[in-house]
């Protein structure tokens, strides 16, 4: 087959993928997507994970390494598997967050963070450069295959201009397709058929090989299984670690490799099309890998000792003179490398552009932002050049003598790095910018010190004194034995301890942080996101003026968009015309809008520089929260002192109605004591009228008068005494005597001076003397005048025919009982309570002389005494208990 | 018994749903340990040169292939029937601003508050 056959068919072949795409294209903008957005083409676009990588070198590597390679596809088949677990919520994140890459991802994560985002972007630069480098050699591998017919031999020097057109074409494919609009969130059906149909070939291709392999050579399946036992293949041992580790990355890798994510979240148009794609892509993988150790075994046995094997899938062919299938064989593995090239640019200038190429230029031209689409689109134009410019610089540096496995793991490992933080910012809310930060550069530095640099080779990069003796002579930092740990495989050392340092320093750096509130508003709606589906208010109602934001819009998504965009909003509310109100819904879906194409750290500085001051930030809003719990504590205060106030009202009441109360006594104690005083005065009056007008009154009579009239006088004097006496009892003014004094003697003096004349004097007085033989320390006068007041009534008041009282005495500790119990009828128990009162008299009978004031008398002296008088009920007539301290002072004390 | 508490016990077909996500969750776990078990392998001989150190890695593969088309079947028993079920869930696809709210409960996405 000539070279120019081959050429032609290239371009033919390339031709037909540009026409897929912009017919395509030309569907999807006529509306007719239907079976472009179904879940097979999502499915097969996810196949750019196997590149020309899987398509040449699945078979060098497993001709290396047996049944190693499997790992490769192991660790994706298993995140699919578990699609339920991860990329359920990644497709939700991304769809309702608008996510445009990995670096956008990470960036919306944490805080809408311009830096992350960088550094992210950059990472994957460095992670995909070798990538692309790989995939402009194995095309150019395959070229010199057919140019030179001796497989391997084709000099170095004439690669070159293959693989400059090569990186051309696909350049200007990826510019063409993928930058056609600068909302890099819309989706590009055109590449996305494309590389669909560039999945139907691989597959057909890689299927042909290996069935033409196994029935046309081998001979069917039991002969294919004799050669692979008895090939060298059988003899390889299995590297556990590296077993266990490639597992581990690739799976990883999955989620993280730019044009992955690209294909898995960003081009996703349905989170179902995730169901089907979760059995139909490991089955994709399990076809593409299935044939690859048959084909190993076979070319092992059947070629020469120096052909490589990473070109087995076409040499085989060609040397059993199937040109047709080894053109088909070539087909495939230029599919491989085109699509993965392509999307992997498509994401890459996404992600420069967005995340590099933006923040850059709008900081270096504050003010006037000038049309930004241009900037944007031709930065992304550049960045698809610029990125396989690298792959090619790369290429042409490392020679391309290595294996295209080992350069595929290599950047494996350090496109992982940035899985960490994304993983974790999607489950943990305690993630922090800082934790990221530390966790992914840290990583990304032990990957280059362990894995990158030294896979230039030794003494290329990193000198050779440095392998064998580490850093200033620091043996433990040796690049491949760091801490001294030596014998690993490269791969595995590098894993272990990029992993282990990076998830470390997310760790710690995350634990340690505390984050602003915009990244903690993001964590919620990243770690939450199905349950909150509308995203939090970043913008409060806005004076930005309409006008000036379309204006911003038009910059960035190109006039007929913006103004649709607009016009529909303001549809929405119901306005004629292309400017809505600026209201917070509006912001925000505005900001989404924007965050397709420009990423969510640009979009959000953007908009905030128009709609200034109008409380973008989100500190503001903690600001008004917090507010808001002063409003609360306020109210609660002012609740407390409410009810303070009204338990004060409720105490006031109480005393206004003691004090109404205590004025209605004060009345009556007027009206009573007027009354008292008025009875003598009227007859005072009365009698001396009469003896001064008693010309001949005679002298008996006068005497009578005279002596009424003393009587009355003498009543009064003792009223306004017993009055005088409460009064001063009462204030507490009354000095207290105190002396000692044998109570027997106290209650004769009382008897005694109660006198056995006049009413009452029948009054039998029945005490008992040896129990009285109780010496007291007490005012003995006030105490006398006490049990005087109580036998002159029981005198008084007795109304018994034999009348008598009894002096019972009894000691309780310190305190003494003294009953005068008479044998009268005693008080009705309603009077009970009231004979203590002051002017309580209760029966007319017998009451001349006495004022009512006597029990008063009486309570009030005891209180001073530190004792207390009670009626005491039921002892069959009336009974007065005087309760005493034995000693008056141990009571005051 | 409360009208505001969650009830104790689904219909029959949340109750299939809720187990259909358990085993979806499962698979990934036990496909893992199923590729894992080539560590447990014995590993050929180095030294011998001829046919006794070699091992049977045709059936090697054929095993790993047979777990692998096993898994894929498992998976895409469960995953059709949850499809069918976000079919009927989901938001639609068409992107829209505001999503609508999601109908199939995440069993393990309980909000953890901070």
């Amino acid at each position: 087959m000539s070279f120019d056959l081959l050429v032609s068919v290239s371009l033919v072949y390339v031709g037909f993928l540009f026409g897929i795409a912009y017919w395509a294209e030309r569907r999807a903008r006529r509306g007719g997507v239907r079976w472009l957005r179904s879940p097979l083409v999502y499915t097969l676009s996810l196949s750019i994970y196997c590149t020309a990588w899987t398509f040449y070198g699945a078979v060098g590597y497993a001709s290396r390494s047996g049944l190693e390679f499997l790992t490769i596809y192991i660790g994706p088949s298993l995140v699919l598997f578990g699609w339920w677990w991860i990329l359920r919520k990644l497709v939700r994140i991304g769809r309702s967050q608008r996510i445009t890459s990995i670096a956008d991802l990470i960036s919306s994560r944490y805080g809408k963070s311009a830096m992350l985002g960088g550094i992210v972007t950059l990472i994957a630069v460095v992670g995909t450069t070798p990538y692309i480098a790989l995939q402009l050699q194995s095309v150019t591998l395959s070229f010199g295959v057919f140019a030179e017919g001796a497989p391997g031999s084709f000099p170095v020097p004439d690669q070159r201009p293959t693989a400059i057109w090569v990186a051309g074409g696909m350049a200007v494919f990826a510019i063409l397709f993928g930058t056609r609009n600068v909302d890099a969130n819309e989706r590009h059906h055109g590449v996305v058929t494309a590389i669909a149909a560039e999945a139907l070939v691989k597959l057909f291709a890689l299927l042909a090989v290996g069935i033409f392999i196994v029935w046309g050579v081998a001979g069917g399946i039991g002969p294919v299984a004799e050669r692979i036992d008895a090939s060298s293949l059988a003899r390889i041992p299995l590297d556990r670690g590296r077993w266990l580790a490639l597992i581990f990355v690739s799976g990883a890798a999955l989620l993280v490799l730019p044009r992955m994510f690209q294909v898995l979240v960003v081009e996703n148009e349905d989170e179902r099309h995730l169901a089907t794609a979760s059995w139909a892509f490991p089955l994709y993988l399990a076809l593409m890998s299935v044939f690859v150790i048959p084909i190993a075994a076979v070319g092992m046995s059947e070629l020469p000792s120096w052909a490589n094997p990473d070109l087995f899938v076409l040499t085989l062919p060609l040397a059993h003179g199937q040109d047709m299938l080894a053109l088909l064989a070539f087909l495939g593995g230029f599919s491989s490398a085109t699509s993965m090239v392509i999307v992997a640019a498509i994401a890459l200038a996404t992600m420069i552009s967005n995340h590099i190429v933006l923040p850059l230029w709008l900081s270096l031209r504050k003010g006037a932002p000038g049309n930004l689409r241009l900037v944007l689109l031709s930065a992304r134009r550049l960045a698809i050049a610029g990125v396989l410019g690298l792959g090619y610089v790369y290429y042409v540096w490392s020679g391309g003598g290595r294996e295209l496995a080992a350069i595929g793991i290599i950047s494996f490992v350090g496109v992982v790095q940035v899985m960490p933080a994304a993983v974790g910012g999607i489950f943990w809310r305690g993630a922090t910018r800082r934790g990221a930060a530390a966790g992914v550069l840290l990583g990304a530095a032990v990957w280059a010190y362990t894995l990158f640099l030294p896979s230039f080779g030794h003494g290329v990069i990193l000198p050779d004194r440095l392998f064998a003796q580490g850093p200033f002579g620091i043996g433990w930092l040796r690049p491949q034995a760091l801490f001294g740990i030596e014998g690993l495989d490269p791969v595995v050392h590098a894993v272990i301890w990029s992993m282990a340092a990076n998830c470390t320093a997310f760790l710690l750096g995350s634990i340690t942080a505390f984050p602003a509130p915009l990244e903690r508003l993001q964590g919620a709606q990243f770690v939450n996101v199905y349950d909150h589906s509308q995203g939090p208010r970043g913008w409060s109602q806005s004076r930005a003026e309409a006008e000036d934001l379309l204006i911003m819009a038009q910059r960035i998504l190109g006039p007929r968009q913006a103004q649709d965009l607009f016009a529909g909003e303001a549809r929405r509310q119901g306005k004629a015309g292309f400017l809505p109100d600026t209201s917070p819904d509006f912001l925000d879906r505005l900001e989404r809008e924007l965050a397709g194409s420009v990423g969510a750290a640009t979009a959000h500085a953007m908009i905030g520089q128009i709609a200034i001051g109008t409380a973008v930030s989100v500190e503001d809003l903690m600001a008004v929260a917090g507010e808001a719990a002063q409003i609360l504590e306020h109210s609660i205060q002012l609740q407390a002192k409410s009810d303070e106030l009204s338990r004060t009202a409720r105490q006031l009441r109480e005393a206004n109605r003691k004090l109404t109360e205590l004025s209605v006594q004060k009345d009556s104690f007027l009206g009573q004591i007027s009354h008292e005083l008025r009875t003598p005065m009227t007859s005072i009056r009365s009698f001396s009228e009469i003896l001064m007008d008693g010309e001949g009154m005679d002298p008996g009579a006068r005497q009578r008068f005279a002596a009424i009239i003393h009587d009355e006088a003498e009543r009064l004097t003792r009223l306004l005494d017993a009055l005088l006496d409460l009064s001063v009892l009462e204030h507490g003014q009354a000095p207290l005597n105190c002396e000692t004094v044998r109570l027997r003697d106290l209650i004769g003096r009382a008897v005694a001076a109660t006198g056995s004349v006049g009413p009452g004097a029948g009054l039998a007085v029945r005490r008992e003397i040896l129990e009285e033989d109780v010496v007291l320390r007490t005012d003995a006068d006030r105490l006398a005048q006490v049990f005087i007041n109580i036998i002159a009534n029981a005198r008084k008041y007795c109304d018994a025919d034999e009348p008598q009282l009894r002096i019972v005495v009894q000691r309780h500790g310190a305190r003494l009982t003294v009953d005068f119990i008479d044998n009268g009828s005693g008080i009705r128990p309603r009077d009970q309570g009231v004979i203590f009162e002051k002017f309580s008299r209760l029966s007319d009978q017998s009451a001349a002389g006495s004022a009512g004031l006597g029990l008063a008398i009486c309570r009030e002296i005891l209180q001073k005494l530190g004792g207390s008088i009670a009626y005491l009920p039921g002892q069959g007539g009336a009974a007065f208990r005087v309760t005493l301290p034995l000693d008056i002072s141990a009571c005051a004390a | 018994m409360s009208a505001a508490r969650p009830p104790v016990f689904l219909e029959r077909q949340s109750y299939r749903h809720r187990r259909l996500i358990d085993a979806s969750r499962v698979v990934p776990v036990f496909g893992l340990m199923l590729f894992l078990v080539p560590l447990l392998w014995p590993q050929p001989q180095p030294e011998a040169q001829g046919a006794p150190g070699q091992v049977a890695l045709a059936g090697r593969g054929l095993y790993l292939f047979l777990a692998w088309g096993g898994l894929v079947a498992v998976t895409a028993l469960i995953s059709q029937r949850l499809r069918s079920r976000l079919a009927a869930a989901a938001p639609p696809p068409a992107r829209t601003g505001g999503e609508a709210a999601e109908g199939v409960s995440d069993g393990a996405g309980g909000a953890d508050v901070l």
